[in-house]
């Protein structure tokens, strides 16, 4: 078996995990570039502009931070700033504490997830409840998700209805209108109990300071419309210059994560609720998370900054359908992960890290249905060098060793020579080729018939007629 | 240096190389209009069909309204009380309609009536302010959601709809009923939010 560490996971995996991955992410993916070519005969130019938008965003993003920070707090919002992880967290208790809230909902975020704030909240005695279906499910189970559109694409029903069935939320039943039903009547109480809602935000326009949420069933909506606290926890990355530039974005997100022209509900909240509203938070404050993100900006790699976290890279990718999102060992799985947690890791535990960037066979369908055109394969690439450079371990797990490869190429004597005995290779089955990395390549491969040599003899008997025509 | 300090800092720092900088594309709204979702111009005929795509509801009368109440049993629920007078007496015969929503109680309500802004004929979208909408669990906690929309509230697309947004502190586009493919890719509706949308323009 292979030495890196992805494939050893792969190998490990239990089969229906296997097999709920596979067909959870191949599903739909006709369907998706169907929705987005038909609606949209364009979408590839539409695609460079959304890439070319964020890229601007990135690169005045000094500028474009600044203006958001003001408009929200014209706007009547509290923003703060939060260097790391460690800082976030106690941000968010800090303000929690502060109002005497001890429940809390949650709707789905990526950089919670990275700044593990759930953990940091149950540790201080808060009450927090995942409120999307599959992160309430994943957060009972005190799993990790394994996609970021589709949490559970790892789990199958009967798997979900032990676990309902385990922390009481009713009799052992799998059938999955049942399981939303049961999730639906918990979590209305939880909605109208808890003072204060964490959301994240899909985008956030510059110009007006308008966050923008999508979701599909409606959780982050109701959070709102229950407590009276909203923090949202926002990566400094998810800035757009302008409402417009939403518009586009908007139009590519639903049509690349879920094949929808529009996520069902899309919220655009500037600030906290008007003094006449009845539900609705009276407080509203805004993180901006940097953790990681201004390292990667200094990067060569900071194209991975333009994501918006649609989840179509990971559903076409080989490579993960084999080997499931958990194998990435980090919160961001997929194409998308194997650049991105490198990064955010930082320069101390890049070398951590550092296999990541090979879990591709850099087949380029990443980089076809991003929405916002990231060159992928490009910045694996990049970062394949630098994990050399740098001589990170991990990078070399498996790659077989070039120096004699490299010796014979330097002698035309030793080339030629290694050529006509390589001859034995047709000769010798495969399975008696013994050595590394090589061996383990060929266990689950034939090669082509050796003819090598060939063309050097043909080179030199033209030589021969062309010297003696005769 | 405070994190805000230090990320301004840092930001600058990592941006400072770069020798030239991406600039901002023209961007021209036209190019992400659908014309395959807008054959009838744009019209309420085009709201309909993408409406209908994503398993919204729509009706044209309030006696179509009355019987998709008395069909799903729902006799009890929310009215805002601004629309009051927008209901035609025979509609609320029969219908027990409450002006607030008692936090204690939310299952009681079987269906909400809210106004909406306005609709999106491309995407089959109905808007939602916190200015026309006063209580926003109206349009979440009864499993049946029904907009009244003024016929003259109609955006064509997408973008005409994002220039509108406004001051309103919050908006929200609803496109359908609430739903989830979590468990193994299977859709079902009604997860958090109304599992039945109805718009009706009046
Ligand atoms: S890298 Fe592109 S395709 Fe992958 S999740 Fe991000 S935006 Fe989507």
């Amino acid at each position: 078996m292979s030495h890196q560490q992805i494939d050893q996971f792969a190998h490990r995996l239990d089969k229906g995990v296997r097999d709920s991955v596979l067909g959870g992410s191949a599903a739909g993916t006709e369907k998706r570039r169907q929705v987005l070519f038909g609606d949209l005969p364009n979408a590839d130019s539409l695609r460079a502009l959304a890439g070319r938008i964020k890229q601007h965003t990135l690169e005045h993003l000094d500028r474009y931070l600044e203006a958001a920070e003001e408009r929200l707090i014209d706007n009547g919002a509290k923003v703060h700033f939060a260097w790391d992880a460690a800082s976030a967290c106690q941000q968010v208790e800090t303000l929690l504490r502060e109002r005497g809230v001890r429940q809390v909902t949650k709707s789905k975020t990526m950089v919670s997830e990275e700044i593990e704030l759930n953990r940091h909240l149950a540790e201080k005695g808060f009450d927090l409840v995942e409120t999307d279906l599959g992160e309430f499910i994943v957060q009972l189970d005190g799993d990790h998700p394994s996609h970021v559109v589709k949490p559970i694409i790892h789990k199958n029903r009967s798997q979900i209805a032990k676990t309902f069935e385990r922390c009481g939320l009713g009799d052992y039943n799998d059938d999955p209108e049942t399981i939303t039903r049961r999730a639906r009547e918990y979590m209305r109480r939880k909605y109208l109990s808890a003072e204060a809602s964490i959301t994240g935000a899909n985008f956030v326009s510059a110009e007006s300071g308008r966050l923008c949420i999508v979701t599909n069933e409606g959780n982050s909506r109701f959070g709102l419309a229950g407590a009276r606290v909203h923090i949202a926890l926002v990566g400094i990355e998810k800035l757009v210059p302008d409402d417009r530039s939403l518009s586009l974005m908007l139009n590519l997100l639903g049509r690349s994560a879920t094949g929808q022209n529009l996520t069902v509900y899309t919220e655009f909240i500037r600030g906290p609720r008007q003094p006449e509203a009845i539900s609705g938070p009276e407080e509203m404050h805004v993180i901006f998370v940097n953790a990681g993100r201004t390292e990667t900006l200094a990067s060569d790699c900071r194209e991975i900054l333009r994501c918006i976290r649609c989840g179509a890279c990971m559903n076409v990718c080989p490579v993960y359908r084999q080997s499931s999102g958990h194998a990435y060992r980090s919160v961001y799985p997929g194409p998308l992960g194997a650049v991105l947690s490198p990064l955010l890791a930082g320069s101390a535990r890049f070398a951590e890290f550092a296999d990541l960037p090979k879990a591709s066979s850099l087949c380029g369908a990443c980089n076809e249905v991003c929405p916002v055109d990231i060159p992928i394969p490009d910045l694996l690439l990049r970062l394949r060098d630098r994990a050399h450079r740098e001589h990170a371990p991990a990078a070399f797990d498996d790659a077989p060793n070039l120096k004699p490869w490299a010796m014979l190429a330097k002698s035309p004597a030793a080339w030629r020579m290694s050529l006509r005995a390589a001859n034995m290779l047709n000769i010798v089955p495969l399975g008696f080729l013994p050595f590394g990395p090589l061996g383990r390549w060929t266990s689950q491969r034939t090669l082509p018939s050796w003819r090598g040599g060939r063309y050097r003899q043909w080179a030199a008997e033209r030589k021969k007629q062309k010297n003696n025509p005769s | 240096m405070n994190d805000r300090a230090r990320i301004f800092s840092a930001i600058n720092d990592a941006l400072t190389p770069l020798q030239e900088r991406a600039a901002l594309p023209e961007l021209d709204p036209a190019q992400w209009v659908c014309p395959s979702r807008l054959t009838e111009g744009g019209s309420w005929e085009d709201f309909r069909r993408n409406f209908e795509a994503v398993n919204g509801t729509f009706l044209t009368s309030f006696e179509a309204l009355s019987r998709l109440l008395r069909d799903a049993n729902a006799t009890e629920g929310y009215a805002d009380p601004g629309l009051l007078e927008e209901l035609p007496e025979t509609f609320r015969d029969g219908l027990t309609l409450h002006e607030t929503i008692d936090r204690g109680s939310i299952d009681r309500y079987a269906f909400g009536i809210t106004r909406a802004h306005a609709a999106i004929a491309e995407s089959g979208t109905v808007i939602l302010r916190d200015l026309d909408t006063p209580d926003r669990l109206a349009a979440l906690a009864p499993w049946i959601h029904i907009t009244l929309v003024a016929k003259e509230a109609l955006f064509s697309n997408v973008t005409e709809a994002i220039d509108d947004l406004g001051e309103d502190p919050n908006t929200v586009w609803v496109t359908g009923p609430s739903k989830t493919a979590d468990v193994e890719g299977i859709l079902i509706e009604g997860v958090h939010g109304p599992g039945i949308q109805v718009c009706l323009p009046i």
